[in-house]
């Protein structure tokens, strides 16, 4: 797949972005003159370990959003079920509007405390983009071309796999990018369920008024969700089919 | 939830109202930006795929993130979650104004100008209600977007439903706690349809005539 001018731009511009922030921050948390606050809850283990817990948050969440997401947008174009896809588009959507934090705090009362809880909320959240562009991708791929295939003696299955998922694919996987962005950004309220994550960091910098803490979660979060983005660019120049 | 609600009709429909308030006002004042921005984008092309990567990568920064970074700038309270949600909802004004701004046609601008019209003139009355209808459509975008920064942003006491969430959060267990986080959610989505349904309306009202599908 070849980029655009914009494309490239960024393409090139977020990893330097990303690597001159984190570079900046681990500079300056190594010479900052940091008090005793400041230096247990910015200690390098605690950062670590709030790190791999977004991150491990983020992809759980990833894999429970594609592995429902693409299955039932893939179900919803196929004839039969079709007629009920725009009832589920217009629920989805008007879901969507409710804000995620809600949706966060509802769940923990049904649910409890905790990262289950989270993944459930964050996954529910993320869903849309992933199911929205699945079908809107398959409904791109146009009839005589399914139709070609099916004379030429293919199954509908095959059909699938080797015609409308791969013209469909860049519409799909920009679906997944926007999901997994999502999901890094509404990952740091996990901390509000005590589910943990990054957002930690904020929370305890806004809760002890100490402009540090909070804004070294923020400035890693933020970088965290650049690099996502980067990453899901990467992922659509690999995997989408050459030849589109 | 029957008699929570009747008994605290009042504050609901006022946090109701102020979460309307704050959203309209920083969409607003986002279009003013955002637009001005992308007549400026577009009259110098080589500033447009700054104005793309700075939408992308603007829309990438998490709102907790956002918050954090404002507080020290702007405190707590109202100040914040209006520079907040004003930054997120001039993204995609910004991007669609770019859009809707570069897709009007050459050919009308010049004969305008041939016809002796000024160029604040045909800013106004050609290429504005030309590209308003992609416009509009970045403002339904922003305006439904903004509606959950918003009830995020009264984390740090900003005004709103957000609070009712948090509040609920804070009271968990409680009597009260399942009832303030529903009003609180239930009431966004409300004020987000009933807002989504006002922009529909100005599209139909300010839409030119000549252009509507």
């Amino acid at each position: 797949m070849s980029l655009d001018r914009n494309e490239r731009q960024l393409f090139w511009g977020i990893p330097v972005i990303v690597v001159a922030g984190a570079l900046g921050w681990v500079l300056w948390r190594a010479t900052a003159d940091l008090d005793d606050i400041e230096s247990r809850q910015l200690a390098w283990g605690t950062i670590g370990t709030l790190l791999g817990q977004h991150v491990v948050l983020t992809l759980i969440c990833a894999a429970v959003v594609l592995v429902i997401g693409v299955p039932l947008g893939i179900a919803l174009t196929r004839p039969g079920i079709r007629r009920v896809t725009p009832a589920v588009l217009a629920v989805a959507n008007a879901g969507q509007s409710a804000p995620v934090i809600g949706l966060i705090v509802l769940l923990a009362m049904a649910m409890g405390f905790g990262t289950p809880t989270a993944v459930v909320a964050l996954s529910i959240y993320a869903f849309l983009p992933v199911l929205a562009n699945t079908i809107t991708g398959l409904q791109g791929v146009d009839p005589a071309l399914v139709e070609a295939g099916r004379g030429m003696g293919i199954s509908s299955m095959g059909v699938l796999l080797r015609i409308e998922l791969p013209l469909a694919s860049k519409v799909i996987l920009a679906g997944i990018r926007t999901a997994l962005v999502l999901l890094v950004g509404t990952a740091s309220f996990a901390t509000f369920i005590n589910a943990g994550g990054l957002g930690a960091l904020i929370q305890t910098g806004i809760a002890l008024f100490r402009f540090r803490i909070l804004i070294s979660g923020a400035v890693i979060v933020a970088l965290l969700a650049l690099l996502v983005e980067w990453l899901g660019q990467v992922m659509e120049m690999i995997v989408a089919p050459k030849g589109l | 939830m029957g008699a929570f609600i009747a008994s605290r009709w009042a504050d609901i429909a006022f946090r109701m109202y102020q979460h309307a308030s704050l959203v309209a006002q920083s969409v607003l004042l986002a279009a003013v930006i955002a637009v001005a921005l992308a007549v400026v984008v577009t009259s110098v092309p080589r500033l447009e795929p700054i104005a793309n990567a700075i939408s992308t990568i603007g829309l990438t920064i998490p709102s907790f993130a956002l918050l954090g970074l404002f507080i020290p700038l702007f405190g707590i309270g109202t100040t914040t979650s209006v520079a907040v949600v004003t930054f997120y909802a001039a993204l995609p004004i910004l991007r669609n104004a770019v859009v809707g701004l570069l897709g009007v046609d050459r050919a009308l601008l010049e004969s305008a100008r041939g016809m002796g019209m000024k160029p604040l003139a045909i800013f106004l009355r050609v290429q504005l209600p030309l590209a308003w209808p992609v416009i509009l459509t970045g403002l339904r975008v922003s305006t439904q977007m903004s509606m959950g920064v918003a009830a995020i942003a009264a984390y740090v006491l900003g005004p709103g439903l957000g609070s009712y969430i948090f509040t609920g959060l804070a009271q968990i267990g409680g009597r009260n706690a399942l009832n303030y986080a529903v009003v609180g959610t239930v009431g966004v989505v409300v004020v987000a349809l009933i807002a989504d349904a006002v922009l529909a309306l100005i599209g139909r009202l300010t839409i030119s005539k000549g252009i509507r599908a």
